[in-house]
């Protein structure tokens, strides 16, 4: 018997964390340009000194204001995706669920590819035109959300059964409304940046204004989730089974259904959806650390962020100068190592 | 029908002496209780659960007994507090059931039902510790305490042994007892089990109810059972409430329940009805023919 002890939780996301560093680096050295560990390290401590204007090269550049970026876009991103692709498992008590099973990432696509065809007829000044997609991929997302939430409750409260598949319906009708757009797009140019958005890509920089806000969005939303831990380590055996243990099953439900939401929405935003990180890496840190949510939701958070940085890197030096798409690369990396586990469960 | 305890209704936290002097001897009363199941308000009913009222003491059995159908789970999930009746009240100590909080609810109230689902498997140790989640916050880490009252409840179902396996890997009357002892790790005042029986051979069955018994008498649990063994019930139950189609026909001791003619009635299938020497009643069926 060794229960779980915040020591514990500290030292293993400690360790992640490490590795999470190691991985940050190592992502920031490689690259099209070449740069040094010790330019890097140089560099770095310039930006933490705020002595930006010491750096002159254009390996810094390179390094500072365009893969940091990226790499924090990675780290956000796969971090909100893992953690709510751990939240969608354990509210639909459902293990292939991730964060795109209830149609959130349909929702987003379709108010993206709206937002490109609007973005086109009408003229914006550049600065603002680069937020429309993003706002109205949010905007799908969000009426995504409140709609399958309407649909997914009995008697007034979440079912997870009829959530599931009130979900898995959203999706296929709105995945039926991308293929009209997308057919309606033929021969435009803008086809190419829908495809691009809808197979996920970060190799939009975002703006540091944006980054903050993705930022604190997933700490409130993750934080949020993180307080049901224990909540929802009892909601897997069932609603009815966590009532009778004591769990306020409806406000652990309405709660962690909305974070684990807005933190798709607000992944799916800004990079389109990136496949397969919120279905992986959740199961991945189950098999390590065991199911237990006050250790699987940081575990998934940072694993998320690794998973992803690595990915990222890997698309973006591959076939460099040009890129591969990180959903693919997520894809391609990740099927075969699910398979794996899978198969590994099973035997 | 009016009560002391009735009005005005006492809060969860603060119940006077008054109250609790009026019930030294009655920890559940089901007060005219009743419950209607009907997809929606216009509609004729599918299901009625009559009127029914019945008392419980601390260290007491009770079984709800009748034949599917009867309104026996319905009658538990109103006690439980997971149902709200449409009429009547259901008080433990005073307190309405459903009206508790849910955290407070799972202090007083331990629920065993049928069958517990693992989607990820987990430790035996760590599924008894779920019984100790209404005596913590926020993220609970496991307090000595805790340990001390798992392990307790574990060894007084007689399956410290278990305490390392995977609930996925021991059978299913090591799982019920494994159940039974997460139900005792919330340290309740009642205790609820829903047809607990149902895949235990007959000797892990006849273990059950010996457990049940006395862990009834040593803590002091009230237990209500689900049921519809006969024979366990007329051996096991000190109070029997026996049920058909959605009516309350009898309360009373097993002696004074297992009448053949009305067992013959509930159960349509021919019996007979004898008293072992412990004033016991032992009902034997026979074939139709």
């Amino acid at each position: 018997m060794r229960p779980l002890t915040l020591g514990r939780l500290f030292l293993r996301c400690g360790i992640l964390a490490v590795v999470l560093f190691v991985v940050v680096v190592m992502a920031l050295k490689l690259g099209a340009v070449q740069v040094s560990l010790y330019g890097l390290g140089r560099d770095l401590i310039r930006v933490l000194l705020h002595q930006s204007s010491g750096i002159s090269t254009d390996y810094g550049m390179i390094v500072v204001d365009i893969r940091l970026p990226r790499i924090l876009l990675a780290i956000v991103v796969g971090a909100s995706l893992s953690v709510a692709g751990t939240s969608f498992q354990a509210l639909l008590r459902n293990p292939l669920a991730d964060p795109y099973v209830l149609g959130i990432s349909s929702g987003g696509a379709v108010g993206a590819i709206i937002a490109l065809m609007l973005e086109n007829q009408l003229s914006f000044s550049p600065e603002f035109a680069g937020l429309i997609t993003p706002f109205g991929a949010f905007l799908g997302a969000a009426i995504t959300i409140a709609a399958v939430y309407f649909l997914g409750r009995r008697e007034g409260q979440i079912d997870s059964t009829t959530l599931l598949l009130g979900g898995v319906i959203t999706a296929s009708f709105l995945n039926a409304i991308i293929m009209f757009l997308m057919s309606s797009l033929a021969g435009s140019n803008l086809r190419g940046g829908a495809t691009y958005w809808m197979m996920g890509s970060l190799s939009t920089l975002p703006s540091k204004s944006l980054l903050y806000l993705l930022g604190i969005g997933f700490l409130v939303a993750a934080g949020a989730i993180y307080t049901t831990s224990s909540d929802l380590n009892l909601l897997l055996a069932g609603e009815k089974e966590a009532m009778h243990l004591g769990v306020d099953v409806r406000r652990v439900q309405i709660l962690v259904y909305l974070a684990a939401s807005i933190l798709t929405g607000l992944a799916v935003s800004v990079s389109g959806a990136i496949g397969y990180v919120g279905l992986l890496v959740p199961h991945a840190m189950r098999m390590i650390f065991g199911s237990d949510h006050r250790m699987l939701l940081p575990a998934a958070a940072l694993g998320g962020a690794i998973a992803l940085v690595i990915a990222d890197t890997i698309a973006r030096t591959v076939v460099a100068p040009s890129e591969l798409q990180v959903g693919a690369v997520t894809a391609l990396v990740g099927a075969p190592f699910f398979i794996y586990l899978l198969r590994r469960r099973l035997a | 029908m009016s009560t002391p305890h009735r009005t005005p209704t006492p809060s969860p936290s603060n119940p006077t002496p008054d109250q609790q002097r009026a019930n030294s001897d009655v920890r559940l009363s089901v007060e005219q209780a009743s419950y209607v199941y009907a997809p929606n308000p216009s509609q004729a009913p599918l299901f009625t659960l009559e009127a029914l009222s019945f008392q419980a003491k601390p260290g007491e059995i009770v079984a709800i007994l009748g034949p599917n159908a009867s309104g026996k789970s319905t009658l538990l999930k109103l006690i439980s507090g997971a149902l709200q009746p449409l009429s009547g009240r259901i008080f433990l100590n005073g307190f309405a059931t459903h009206d508790l909080p849910p955290q407070i609810r799972a202090q007083r109230i331990a629920f065993v039902q049928q069958e517990s689902r693992l989607l990820f498997p987990s430790r035996v140790w760590e599924f008894v510790l779920q019984g100790r989640h209404a005596h913590g916050h926020g993220l609970r880490f496991v307090t000595e305490e805790d340990m001390a009252v798992a392990n307790n409840a574990l060894t007084q179902v007689g399956a410290s042994h278990l305490a390392d396996r995977w609930m996925d890997k021991i059978s299913g009357g090591e799982k019920q007892r494994v159940i039974l002892a997460r139900a005792l790790a919330q340290q309740p005042l009642l205790l609820l089990l829903d047809e607990p029986t149902l895949h235990l051979d007959i000797g892990a069955q006849v273990d059950l109810l010996e457990s049940l018994r006395r862990l009834a008498a040593e803590n002091r649990y009230t237990v209500i059972i689900v049921t519809h063994e006969l024979n366990l019930t007329g051996e096991y139950a000190d109070q029997v409430v026996l049920l058909q189609k959605g009516k309350c026909l009898r309360v009373g001791t097993p002696a004074s329940v297992f009448q053949r003619d009305l067992l013959e009635h509930v159960f349509q299938a021919p019996l007979t009805v004898e008293m072992t020497s412990s004033g016991r009643p032992r009902v034997t069926l026979f074939n139709k023919q």
